[in-house]
Parts: structure tokens; C-alpha cells; sequence
């Protein structure tokens, strides 16, 4: 309407198609400053991705190499078994009675193999190093490790074996370029002549970088020994939760969509129940863990800490996410599909499960996946059914303690040695990786199954 | 419109397939179909014409009970097919769509082969013992549908890449898979051009050979071309019920021949 008293206002008649109008310029220049909004906004998200991506991957690829060192062990039978037990017939008496020697004891045996290799150093190009700084260089988990592989192989009591050690995580942030030598001389937990002997070490090939298993598989270990830390427990315990909430939440969810949208009547009830499940979705997640402590732990005496709790947990909380996005699907596919089914004589159920569900697959998956990768990135819930606990075996089923990647990455931050920010990063990392995988598959399922019609 | 067609073609003495006996259908509130009593001949079209929102598609779905699909809706009254109530509890609704088969306004094939478009009821039904016998049934469909030369080469392309004609003429071949007796048609033409339009019509003048077809449309064109039975609804009512012939030629009521003349609707 006014545009046409404006063209009327204007030029009676005529008007040249060349010139701009005033209203069409203001239309154009409206145009040209939204899509420079729209692009600011997508590049700040990408902007802000991208440093996300940079500060993790900078902080925390490292994680994934560590330090060691090479050390000759004489396994000197009067240290590691003064009792002769080795000679003995049978092998459980044996393990007892070397198992006697604590891990304290091993200490000496690698300070000691460690004197010749300082003397060396000191003689030459790292003046200042002594056997005690040397042997302080080698991570205070290697006397665990020593004596867990004297007890798994007694027969080479006696023996000179090589080891390879972790090296102490100061030094192995020395060689990663995260501690310098201003910050080491402030320090008293490391010494500037270790630094030297660390460089003098790696040129003799006597200490190496490479790749870490243990970090990914390894359990965590405690405060004083980050080198030693990784997340296999908190990745068992990730696995088995995932694996409940697949079993529960996805038939539970899945079966409770399909009865509300094609077979429920519309009533009050469903009306009520429909309002109830989108506010679940937003309920905060911790509600969800103060749900479970009241309920699974302290009303069905489930064990505190267990990834079974930990998966019940999410099951709820993954559940509003997978009834929203499976309803979805199913309200997208196209009453005629319904009706044509119907038409030839297909029961309701039939119509559902031969026509409906297989179209409305695609959507389903994705809003399953989405479901579960957010149950595999949530903390809040599990810290308050116990799953924050330091947990160093590996739980052999549902019922054991265990913890969980994000917690585990809490709780890597909260510890106060500056070697776990690595730590932090590449568990992040690795919980990265997974909700990239888990989404990739719902882009692909997506893609395999989606039909046009 | 060639009316010395519709003159010329009379009507013989047939069974009655469908008896509705005062009929009403309600919307939650709304008293969509009042009081509606029809008799529908086997091997006959029969045609409900009528103005938009006249009750005519509400009625035809009242047949094999697709209402039932909708919560607030209500039916009382009763329709007998072959005299039995198909609105007694006793009856199942699906064994009642085997019986009475249906086409939809708009052509929607299931997103599947052509095969198994046409196959799906058979095997839902278990009218065919094994591949063999369904193939032939398939293949007896498709004839019927008028499409088989059509899409013989080619039944594992998916059934929504035909052409529009093609497709509704698919739906029909799917619904006369089962077997039906009565074959429902909800403006079976209205997303379909002059040439499908064409097509469907013809193959609604065979099916009548062995199907008591009803059909609701749009166009009295299409009534007078393709039906020998003529109902007129509005506003919810049936107006007039006749023959063809009589039905647009000489009306008896008044509203009937307002519609029909182009006055009203």
C-alpha cells in the first residue's frame, strides 16, 4: 500500500528503472547489513572454535608423549630377596614371600645403578649433578614398577635387566619446553643441574620421548607423580555408562515417542506429560545427580561410585533429550504415509513400525547420538553420586568404583602440580575425539538413511 | 460438457453394497454430517459432489472408518456393508480396510520400490503363499492400475520418482491388491493435469466392472464423465441422491441446481 502512494508521491507516471529508488535503497542497505551481521556472527564462532581447538591441542598433545629414561638394573637377589624365596617350589609361596620387600625397599636398587651414570655426568658436561639428584630425576612411581615386575618374573632375580623409567614430570616439562630454567630456579622441586643432565641425557639417547600408551589406558595416579597419571579407568567407566544409557534410554525413549505421538490419545494426560518432558530437558543436570544420590544410592542402596548409578543417572537425563528429538522425527514424516498404510489394511502398529519408523529412523539416530554424547560430556551428576573419587583399579563390572572422562578432567584441574594441566588438556582431548566420532556417526547414519518423498 | 452421454446412459437393476442409515458425524463440537442416508449400488460409481467443506470427503472416510484415526471425531448412526454394521464393536477396522480399499487426494506412494508398494498389502494379508504368487498378484495390479507397461522394466525404482498420474495410478494398483470390494476415491484427480486426469478416469470406468467405486470430486465435469450414481452434499446434508443423468439434468432441488449451474459453492 505504501509503496504505491510513495511511487505515486514521486515521479507521476514514470520512473526510470536505473535509478534507485530511495525505498529500494534502504531495502538493499537493510539487506547488506544483515548478512554482515550474519557473517560476524559466524565468524566469531569460528573465531572462538578455533582458539578453543588451538588451546587444547597446545596444552594438551603433549600428554600423549612422555619422558623416559633407560636404566640397568642389577635385580641384586640380596636386596630384592633376602630370603632366597626364588628358589622355592611354589610359585604363590614365592610371590609371598617376595612381596614381603615393600616398594621402599626398591628405591635404593635404582639410586644405586643410577651412581655410575652420575658420576659420568659430573665428571663431564653437568658438574653439579649427584647420584640423589639423578636418582630424583626418575619418577617415585619406578620403584612400583621395579618391584611389580620382580614379582611377575622371579626367575631373573640375579640378573642385570634394562628398564625404562618415567622420567619425573619437571624434567619431562623441561623437555616439552613447559618448564624453563627461570622457573626451575625458583622451584625446589627441581634443580638446574638436573635440567643439564636431562639435555646432556637425551644427546646420549639414555632418555627418549615417545609415544604413551599409559596416558589412554593407564590409571590415574597420585598428586606428586603426574607422569604416571592416565585415564583408562575414566575411560572404562565413560564406556560402561555409555553402554547403560544405549541399553535404557534408547528404548525407554524411543518406545515412550512413538506411544505419545501415534498412539496416545490427545488429552489433558498427554498434554500434562508432553509440558513435563520439555521441562526436563531443561531441568540443570546436577538435579539429576541429587535425584540419583536420593534414590539410587541412599533408597536402593546401589554402590556409590559405580558406573551403574552413573549410567542411571544420565539414562534420566538423556532421556527428555531422545523423547523431544525422536517425537520430532516421527511428527515429520507425512500423515499421508500414515494414511496410505492404513488405506490397504495395515493395523496402526503396522503402520507405524513398517512405514513411520523406518523414515523417521534418521532423525531418531541423530537425536539418540546427540543424547548420548552430551551424557558422555556431563560432570555435574557424577560428582555428587561419588564418582570424584581417586580411583586407581580398573572396575571389573557396573558395580565397581569408577570414574568418568569429564570428572576426570575435573578433577586433573584440581590438583596443584602444573604437569596436570597436560594431563587436563589431553583427556579433553580424547573426550574430543569421541564426541567428534559419535557425532560423525550421526551424520552418517543420517545420510544412509534419509529418503526423499 | 457432453451431456447426451450422460442422457443416454441408464442404469441397471444391482445389489446394494453400502447402506448408511442416518448418519451423523461430529468434530468435538461441530456437527459435520447430519443425518446423511445413502445406498450405494455394488459395480456402480457412485460420485458425492458438493461445495468446499460440504462433508462429502468426512462422509466417504466414514466408509472404511479412517475417521477413527481422528481422536475428537464421532460417528453415530449405522452403515451396513453387505448388512453388516461396520461400526459395531465386533468389527476391526483393519479387516474392514482389506475390504474397503482407499485412494487419497494426493498420490502417496510409500518411499519404497514400485514392487513393494503394490505387494505390501497383499503381504500384510497373506493373500500370496510365495514369490510366484506374488509377483502374479503385482503384476495382476499393476494391469488393473493401467500402469504395467509403464513401470514393467523398472519395479525396483523407488515409487515416488513416477510422474504424478503415474503415481496416483500406483496408489490405485496398491489398493486393488487387497482384493477390496469397495474402492474409495477422495478426488482421486485434483493434483493430477488434463492427460493423467484422463487416464484415471478411464481406468475408473473398468474397475467398475468388478468394484462398487465411490468417488468424491470436485468437478462435476468429472461426476457427470465418469459416475452413474450422484450424491449432492452442503453444508453437511445430502441434498439429492439419483442417477447421473437426472441429477444434472434435472434436479430436484433447488440448491442442487444452484450448484451445478454455477451459482453456489
Amino acid at each position: 500500500m505504501s509503496d504505491i502512494s510513495a511511487s505515486a508521491a514521486g515521479l507521476p507516471g514514470k520512473s526510470s528503472l536505473y535509478a534507485e529508488s530511495d525505498r529500494t535503497r534502504r531495502r538493499n542497505a537493510a539487506e547488506k547489513r544483515f548478512r554482515l551481521y550474519g557473517l560476524g556472527a559466524v565468524g566469531i564462532g569460528v573465531i572462538a572454535l578455533v582458539c578453543l581447538l588451538a588451546s587444547i591441542l597446545g596444552s594438551g598433545l603433549s600428554a600423549f608423549q612422555q619422558t623416559y629414561l633407560k636404566v640397568e638394573i642389577y635385580l641384586d637377589p640380596a636386596i630384592v630377596d633376602p630370603n632366597d624365596a626364588r628358589l622355592m617350589e611354589d610359585p604363590d609361596a614365592v610371590r609371598a614371600e617376595l612381596s614381603k620387600v615393600l616398594t621402599f625397599g626398591y628405591a635404593p636398587l635404582i639410586q644405586g645403578s643410577l651412581q655410575a651414570q652420575a658420576e659420568e655426568l659430573a665428571a663431564g658436561p653437568a658438574p653439579e649433578i649427584t647420584p640423589q639428584l639423578l636418582a630424583a630425576m626418575v619418577s617415585s612411581a619406578a620403584p612400583t614398577t621395579l618391584r611389580d615386575y620382580v614379582l611377575a618374573n622371579p626367575e631373573e632375580i640375579g640378573e642385570t635387566i634394562e628398564f625404562d623409567f618415567l622420567a619425573n614430570a619437571r624434567i619431562d616439562q623441561y623437555l616439552k619446553g613447559k618448564v624453563t630454567r627461570e622457573s626451575a630456579a625458583l622451584d625446589s622441586r627441581v634443580d638446574v643441574a638436573q635440567l643439564n643432565a636431562a639435555d646432556e641425557l637425551l644427546d646420549l639417547g639414555q632418555m627418549e620421548k615417545r609415544f604413551n600408551w599409559d596416558f589412554v589406558f593407564g590409571p590415574d595416579a597420585s598428586e606428586n607423580r603426574p607422569e604416571a597419571a592416565g585415564i583408562g579407568v575414566a575411560l572404562i567407566g565413560s564406556a560402561y555408562m555409555m553402554l547403560i544409557v544405549l541399553v535404557i534410554a534408547v528404548p525407554i525413549g524411543v518406545g515412550a515417542s512413538i506411544y505419545l505421538e501415534e498412539f496416545a490419545r490427545k488429552n489433558w494426560l498427554t498434554d500434562i506429560i508432553e509440558v513435563n518432558i520439555s521441562n526436563l530437558a531443561a531441568v540443570p543436570s546436577i538435579v539429576f545427580g541429587i535425584l540419583g544420590l536420593a534414590v539410587f544410592i541412599n533408597f536402593m542402596h546401589l554402590p556409590i561410585s559405580s558406573p551403574l548409578v552413573g549410567g542411571l543417572v544420565l539414562t534420566l537425563m538423556t532421556l527428555p533429550t531422545i523423547i523431544i528429538a525422536t517425537r520430532a522425527a516421527l511428527k515429520s514424516i507425512p500423515p499421508s504415509i500414515r494414511d496410505a498404510a492404513l488405506g490397504v489394511g495395515a493395523s496402526k502398529m503396522q503402520a507405524v513400525f513398517h512405514h513411520v519408523l523406518p523414515l523417521a529412523m534418521p532423525g531418531i539416530l541423530t537425536g539418540t547420538i546427540i543424547g548420548l554424547a552430551q551424557a558422555l560430556g556431563e560432570t555435574a551428576p557424577l560428582l555428587l553420586i561419588g564418582m570424584v573419587a581417586f580411583v586407581r583399579d580398573y572396575p571389573e563390572g557396573i558395580l565397581d568404583p569408577a570414574v568418568g572422562l569429564p570428572v576426570q578432567v575435573y578433577n586433573f584441574t584440581n590438583r596443584a602440580d602444573p604437569a596436570f594441566v597436560e594431563r587436563a588438556s589431553g583427556a579433553i582431548i580424547v573426550l574430543l575425539v569421541f564426541l567428534v566420532i559419535m557425532n560423525l556417526v550421526a551424520i552418517i547414519l543420517r545420510r544412509r538413511f534419509e529418503r526423499r518423498w | 460438457m457432453d451431456d447426451m452421454r450422460i442422457t443416454e446412459r441408464h442404469l441397471d437393476q444391482k445389489d446394494i453394497k453400502i447402506k448408511a442409515d442416518n448418519v451423523q458425524v461430529f468434530y468435538g463440537s461441530s456437527h459435520a454430517i447430519k443425518d446423511v442416508s445413502v445406498e450405494i449400488q455394488d459395480k456402480t460409481v457412485t460420485a458425492f459432489i458438493g461445495p468446499s467443506g460440504c462433508g462429502k470427503s468426512t462422509f466417504l472416510r466414514c466408509l472404511n472408518r479412517m475417521n477413527d484415526t481422528i481422536d475428537i471425531c464421532r460417528v453415530e448412526g449405522q452403515i451396513l456393508l453387505d448388512g453388516e454394521n461396520i461400526y459395531d464393536k465386533k468389527v476391526d477396522p483393519v479387516q474392514l480396510r482389506a475390504k474397503v480399499g482407499m485412494v487419497f487426494q494426493k498420490p502417496n506412494p510409500f518411499p519404497k520400490s514400485i514392487y513393494d508398494n503394490v505387494a505390501y498389502g497383499p503381504r500384510i494379508h497373506g493373500l500370496a503363499r510365495n514369490k510366484a504368487e506374488l509377483d502374479e498378484i503385482v503384476e495382476k495390479s499393476l494391469r488393473r492400475g493401467a500402469i504395467w507397461d509403464e513401470v514393467k522394466d523398472r519395479l525396483d525404482a523407488p515409487g515416488t520418482g513416477l510422474s504424478g498420474g503415474q503415481q496416483q495410478r500406483l496408489c490405485i494398483a496398491r489398493a486393488v491388491a487387497t482384493e477390496p470390494e469397495v474402492l474409495l476415491m477422495d478426488e482421486p484427480c485434483s493434483a493430477l493435469d488434463p492427460i493423467a486426469t484422463a487416464q484415471v478416469e478411464e481406468l475408473i470406468d473398468e474397475l467398475r466392472e468388478q468394484y462398487s467405486v465411490v468417488i468424491v470430486t470436485h468437478s462435476m465435469q468429472q461426476a457427470a464423465r465418469v459416475s452413474q450414481k450422484t450424491a449432492f452434499f452442503h453444508l453437511g446434508n445430502l441434498v439429492e441422491f439419483g442417477e447421473t443423468g437426472q441429477i444434472f439434468t434435472n434436479p430436484v432441488d433447488s440448491r442442487t441446481e444452484s450448484y451445478i449451474t454455477g451459482r453456489i459453492g
